[in-house]
């Protein structure tokens, strides 16, 4: 199916779709993602039985803080589309799918490596591309860059945030 | 630990020992005697076979793998956060250093990620030059994979061959890009210069070469017993288990399923060339040797139609100086670098020219706000680039899907229940690059 034609079956059964740029994305609410994903790989006009992607965007100051965004793909028709979950900063959780689609665990492990936010129901929730004693979560953009101490006269060369930045 | 991950190794160790130790005894099915405690090795992430620093944490018993778990994130470099901080431009010297073997398609995916945001599209010409050096790409890094696995198995003349082939390659990319690996050449926009006066030639005298090389890698391993017995019926993963685990490439397209995105959702004028997409049903490490093998073929073959288009000449920038790169390079004796023409030009004759060329290389373009997935075949499957803009001079957020990153998943799969010595031509076979994989 084409993007705009895929938007339109998809607002005939969820509420918040969007088209830009020729690509679909559908907003739910954490308690509806399993649902809707188990719907979206069901219907077989939709059948978005491949999980491409799965990562995570930090809004500091906004609400909801975080964006999960999951990125489906249908082999059979061969169209795209995403579906994005929005957390709130104090409670960053959301449920697993795993169990839905196994290719889920390492991208699942990774967004809890840099960013910090918690898949309820993961069966191994380690780090995975940090040291396991790694203290913080870099991704996020209130993590404090750091710079690097050097032995030329103490100097200090200072977080590329602080440095002159386009 | 400065290398970290290592207070997490004894902890993990030490609790699969003890799970084994309280598990009730075991009694062989033939001899009926009480079984040996299995043994916990660690392959890697030290390991000539292990394609850099793959570690493999892996529970034998004797020469059984009975449980293997894949460790990663050695070689993570933090490529991700550091384009939040760089200009959009300059985001193209990071990511082109993620999957070092296939530069030419990091660039591509996530300079086409850039154009989507900004809508644009490069021109017909620079897009004709992003396939070429693409395939060309494919099989410099198919010819790596066939060296290192061959290596791996014990077929060293094959390592010898195939980064001889692959030397030819990288020649034609220092001609080209002034460098051999990590080139930067693709920006957003289209590409930064056109082929050098003696480009053609050089491409096509490889295409004269390659095609016997390959018929003679075929006729050292395809019917060599060592090689059939190391890879036939090994490491097999149907394409169920691979479409679960969200592997894509060779090794889907080796266990019957024929998806390449070249074909099923084509970019940079893909639709207009004319190349198979070679699928094999037999799922295990052989079938995905032969896969290879030809789409090296095919890559060829997209070359030469490449070639000939670039017969006609047209801009390789997009036009437009509030998005395309302003600065003209060009090829010297020791690499790429301002052209003397266009410095003169900026030095001393254009104020104007020198307060764009500061302004486009210092700040660049603003893009606008949005967020794009866009996808390319990379010679290990489905390269994917998400972009978010936040209508700034730098990237909000990218995130890479490498392919390779995803396929490592369903190494237990392939390598559980087999010997030891077959889950090094399996880990070959999956042709992992770990600096896709940590980034």
């Amino acid at each position: 199916m084409k993007a705009a034609a895929l938007a339109d079956r998809i607002r005939g059964a969820f509420d918040d779709v969007l088209l830009a740029r020729d690509e679909v994305t559908l907003l739910v609410g954490r308690e509806e993602l399993v649902d809707t994903l188990v719907r979206l790989r069901d219907q077989p006009d939709l059948s978005f039985g491949f999980l491409s992607s799965l990562t995570a965007t930090d809004h500091p100051g906004k609400d909801p803080r975080f964006w999960v965004a999951y990125e489906l793909r249908s082999i059979e028709h061969a169209h795209r589309m995403r579906v994005k979950v929005g957390l709130p900063g104090d409670d960053p959780r959301l449920p697993s799918i795993t169990a839905l689609f196994p290719t889920a665990n390492w991208h699942e492990r990774e967004v809890w490596d840099l960013f910090g936010l918690v898949f309820d129901g993961h069966p191994d929730l380690d780090r995975i591309l940090l040291p396991d004693d790694w203290d913080g979560h870099p991704l996020r953009k209130d993590e404090e860059l750091g710079g690097v101490g050097t032995q030329y006269h103490g100097a200090f060369i200072p977080p590329v945030d602080e440095r002159t930045m386009p | 630990m400065a290398l970290g991950h290592d207070p997490g190794v004894g902890e993990e160790m030490a609790q699969a020992r003890d799970e084994l130790r309280s598990r009730p005894e075991i009694r062989d099915h033939v001899t009926g005697e009480v079984r040996q405690e299995t043994m916990i090795i660690n392959m890697g992430p030290q390991h000539p076979s292990t394609h850099g620093v793959l570690r493999l944490l892996l529970e034998l018993d004797g020469e059984t793998v009975i449980r293997c778990k894949p460790i990663v994130g050695y070689l993570h470099t933090g490529i991700e956060k550091n384009t939040e901080y760089r200009t959009w431009v300059q985001g193209v010297a990071y990511v082109t250093r993620a999957d070092y073997l296939s530069p030419f398609f990091n660039e591509l995916a996530y300079c086409l990620s850039v154009e989507r945001l900004l809508g644009i599209e490069a021109p017909p010409r620079s897009q004709v030059l992003r396939v070429l050096l693409c395939e060309l790409n494919r099989i410099a890094s198919h010819l790596v994979w066939v060296a290192t696995g061959g290596m791996e198995l014990g077929a060293v003349s094959v390592m010898l061959y195939g980064f001889r082939e692959r030397e030819l390659i990288l020649d034609i990319f220092e001609a080209v890009t002034g460098l051999r690996m990590n080139h930067s050449f693709i920006r957003p926009g289209g590409v930064i210069m056109d082929l050098p006066p003696d480009g053609a030639r050089r491409i096509a005298k490889f295409l004269d070469t390659m095609p016997a090389r390959i018929d003679d890698y075929e006729r050292l391993l395809n019917d060599n017993p060592i090689w059939l017995e190391r890879n036939v019926g090994v490491g097999i993963l149907s394409a169920e288990d691979a479409l679960a685990f969200g592997v894509t490439g060779p090794l889907l397209r080796a266990a019957g399923m024929p998806l390449d995105l070249r074909k099923d959702e084509p970019y940079s004028g893909y639709e207009t060339y004319d190349f198979d997409v070679p699928v094999r049903t037999e799922a295990d490490s052989y079938a995905r040797y032969l896969v290879r093998i030809a789409e090296m073929r095919e890559s060829l073959r997209i070359v030469e139609q490449a070639l000939e288009r670039l017969q006609e000449p047209g801009p390789v920038m997009v036009e437009d100086p509030k998005v395309g790169w302003p600065v003209k390079l060009s090829v010297g004796p020791d690499g790429i670098g301002n052209d003397e023409a266009y410095l003169h030009h900026i030095m001393e004759e254009s104020m104007e020219a020198l307060i764009h060329h500061f302004k486009m290389v210092t700040q660049g373009v603003r893009v606008p706000e949005g967020e794009v997935y866009t996808t390319v075949e990379s010679p290990r499957g489905e390269l994917g680039y998400y972009v978010v803009s936040a209508n700034e001079y730098r990237p909000y957020r990218v995130k890479i899907r490498d392919p390779s990153f995803v396929n490592l998943q369903a190494v237990p799969t392939m390598v559980e229940g087999g010997l030891i010595a077959d889950a090094i031509a399996v880990i070959a076979s999956l042709d992992p690059v770990m600096g896709g994989v940590d980034r």
